[in-house]
């Protein structure tokens, strides 16, 4: 059985200019010690749609589902108090600004208790001893010390570190990842994946990476989902996505790589993503597909079968050579 | 610490100055002449009243005048009263206690209700009670004072009979002055019926004093947790599972106490102002019916030395501020 069971997810914001889906029919499939990345450009709707599973979206969210089940229990179900007893314990998420994703007001080693004590039976001492442990694990030098510092004394890397031993202090079984290194610097990026693949392999937990960076799918993920304009478009294992990518948006996204998985920065496609306003009546690629036809500008697009990475295409790209085009 | 105290305390210094200047400029910019209005209806005749200004200096140049003035001041010695003839210092020292449990009374009342409101108006925001409360505060805010007052008198003391109108406590009590302030000595004098006697003297002017600054302590509560709210360290701390109540009232309330001290602060000083027309009202003994008795009897030394200490006495609630803020913010404490 799946760890976590998301069908045909979708989130609507209320905003003053009405309705806005910001995310559209999103399936997502994770098993025990899967590592799976979700990859798109911005705005495609890769946080909302964690977020939404975490219960930290707004008010003016609504949230609609087939299926939104964690371990065999269905999350849509659960009042807000069960559901508080499920997130930061067995389901934990760190974030993409690690700086701003720490209280200001309080001490490093305050906050990793804080999530000892909400969820485990541990006294004074035990939890002084785990918080120590869990910095050790993530790797901040004299952790004893640390335990005291504030937020403001502490560098992004470091920050992303505390917020990592935040994350697995009650040893999750998914942890989600949104974007966790792009507000570091380059070497600092690699050392914090470095070290969430790390702990994932000890820990066997789930891991979902949400990136722009294809360098970091190609080293870390085993699968991946491509998102678009809150739309899932594509689903393969990492070397048959590299190989033969069967959405044009995926090879657009990998063609436009000057050479592939060398370059750290998801490349720009012309054209945007459509927004609220502009968005088509067909099939939600078609203004920037280079292979749309009349069907893509009225019809939305069919998904289509495991054996084409249920592509999300009405001209799904079969041949490795005709990606790279 | 140590040095940011140091540095504060020598912000002080003109500070002081400029008071201390604005204070004698502000009586002396005022129509009306001091032995004039000693004189009373009798009036007095020109030889007398050139004799009385030579007595009280005021033929000299007015730089000498102020020199004089600042000289004295710096060593203690802020003048006598033309009217009852006693040190300035001594007459604001036993009147200042009543002006004091005043306004902690009203800034005590102000914070346990304002603070809470805010929470619970950004908690709430744009539905029912945020529309209720931010509306009350808004009519708080506006409402004249004097008017809010006598409604409050009218309706408590004239209507219901649970208040009485005016003074400190009931004539009926008597007990020596031990700390000045009412609540206390009642307390300490043993007699039977004085504590609750004090207390309902001291509501009324409590609660309309308090009302302004609730308001204002309301609003920037409010817009405090918003803006905080919005901040990634709130979806962490959801995101850890912790109720609420604590993300709420722990982990976004204490970054919104920063500004929210800082009002607070500003509210004390214009507390301080505002007591100047709660006094007059409940005819509550205290530095405002005295400072105001005394600009309309042009009474100089009173009205600068008064001046100049209420300034004081805001500076150094300032002051208490900036160490409460540097406790709450920890960026300040460790510079
Ligand atoms: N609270 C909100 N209210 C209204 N719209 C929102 C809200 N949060 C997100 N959105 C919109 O939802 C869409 C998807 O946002 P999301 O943050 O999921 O994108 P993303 O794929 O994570 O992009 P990025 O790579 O920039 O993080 C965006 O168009 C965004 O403007
Ligand atoms: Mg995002």
């Amino acid at each position: 059985m799946a760890l976590l069971s998301i069908r045909n997810l979708s989130v609507e914001f209320a905003t003053a200019a009405g309705p806005f889906r910001a995310v559209d029919g999103v399936d997502l499939t994770v098993d025990q010690g899967d590592v799976l990345a979700i990859v798109g450009e911005s705005g495609s709707g890769k946080s909302v749609s964690m977020l939404a599973m975490m219960g930290l979206l707004p008010w003016t969210a609504t949230i609609t589902a087939d299926e939104m089940s964690f371990d065999g229990r269905d999350i849509r179900r659960l009042s807000a108090r069960e559901r508080r007893k499920v997130i930061g314990r067995d389901m934990a998420m760190i974030f993409q600004e690690p700086m701003s994703s720490l209280n200001p007001c309080f001490t490093v080693g305050f906050q990793i208790k804080e999530a000892l004590r909400q969820h485990l039976n541990l006294d004074r001492a035990q939890r002084h001893a785990r918080a120590i442990e869990l910095m050790d694990l993530v790797g901040i030098p004299a952790p004893e010390k640390r335990l005291s510092a504030f937020p403001h004394q502490l560098s992004g890397g470091m920050s992303q570190r505390v917020m990592i031993a935040m994350a697995l202090a009650c040893k999750p079984r998914l942890l989600i990842a949104d974007e966790p290194t792009t507000a570091l610097d380059v070497t600092i990026q690699a050392q914090i994946l470095d070290l969430l693949s790390d702990l994932q392999k000890e820990t066997g937990m789930a891991l979902i990476l949400i990136t722009h960076d294809m360098g970091v799918v190609a080293e870390t993920a085993q699968r991946v989902q491509v998102q678009y304009a809150g739309q899932k478009v594509e689903e393969q294992p990492v070397e048959g996505l590299f190989a033969t990518p069967h959405h044009p948006y995926t090879a657009a996204l990998l063609a436009a790589l000057p050479e592939r998985a060398t370059t750290r920065r998801l490349p720009t496609i012309p054209g945007v993503v459509p927004g609220q306003y502009d968005r088509p009546a067909g099939c939600l690629f078609a203004p920037r597909c280079a292979k749309a036809t009349e069907i893509c500008h009225s019809t939305r697009a069919p998904v289509q079968g495991a054996e084409l990475g249920l592509a999300r295409c009405h001209h799904p790209v079969t041949q490795p050579e005709e990606a790279t085009q | 610490m140590l040095r940011y105290l140091l540095s504060k305390l020598l912000t002080f210094v003109p500070t002081f100055i400029g008071v201390t200047l604005i204070s004698f400029a502000f009586i002396r910019a005022l129509p009306g002449d001091p032995i004039i209005v000693m004189a009373g209806e009798r009036g007095v005749t020109p030889e007398r009243y050139k004799e009385l200004v030579e007595q009280f200096g005021y033929d000299r140049p007015i730089l000498v005048q102020f020199w004089d003035y600042l000289t004295g001041v710096l060593q203690g010695d802020l003048g006598t009263s033309f009217v009852t003839k006693k040190p300035v210092w001594n007459e604001f020292f036993a009147l200042f206690p009543a002006t004091l449990e005043l306004s902690i009374c009203a800034i005590i009342i102000a914070i346990a209700l304002g603070i809470p409101a805010g929470v619970i108006a950004a908690t709430h925001r744009g539905k029912f009670f945020d529309r209720a409360l931010m509306s009350t505060a808004l009519i708080g805010y506006s409402m004249p004072i004097f008017w809010w007052a006598l409604l409050l008198i009218i309706v408590f003391s004239g209507n219901l009979h649970w208040t009485p109108v005016s003074g400190r406590i009931d004539l009926l009590y008597y007990f020596k002055d031990v700390t000045g302030f009412m609540l206390i000595d009642s307390l300490l004098s043993g007699q039977k019926g004085a504590f609750a006697s004090a207390v309902s003297h001291l509501v009324l002017p409590s609660i309309v004093l308090a009302t302004i600054p609730l308001a204002v302590i309301a609003r920037q509560t409010r817009s405090a947790m918003l803006e905080v709210l919005s901040e990634d360290y709130i979806r962490t701390a959801r995101a850890k599972g912790l109720s609420p109540l604590r993300v709420n009232g722990l982990h976004a309330l204490r970054n919104a106490m920063i500004p929210v001290i800082t009002v607070i602060g500003l509210s004390v000083g214009t507390l301080l102002a505002g007591a100047i027309l709660t006094e007059t009202i409940f005819s509550w003994p205290g530095i405002g019916k005295w400072m105001v008795d005394s600009i309309f009897r042009r009474d100089y030394p009173v009205v600068q030395g008064g001046l100049l200490l209420v300034a004081v006495a805001v500076m150094v609630v300032n002051l208490v501020v900036d160490l409460l803020y540097g406790l709450i913010n920890p960026k300040i404490r460790k510079r």
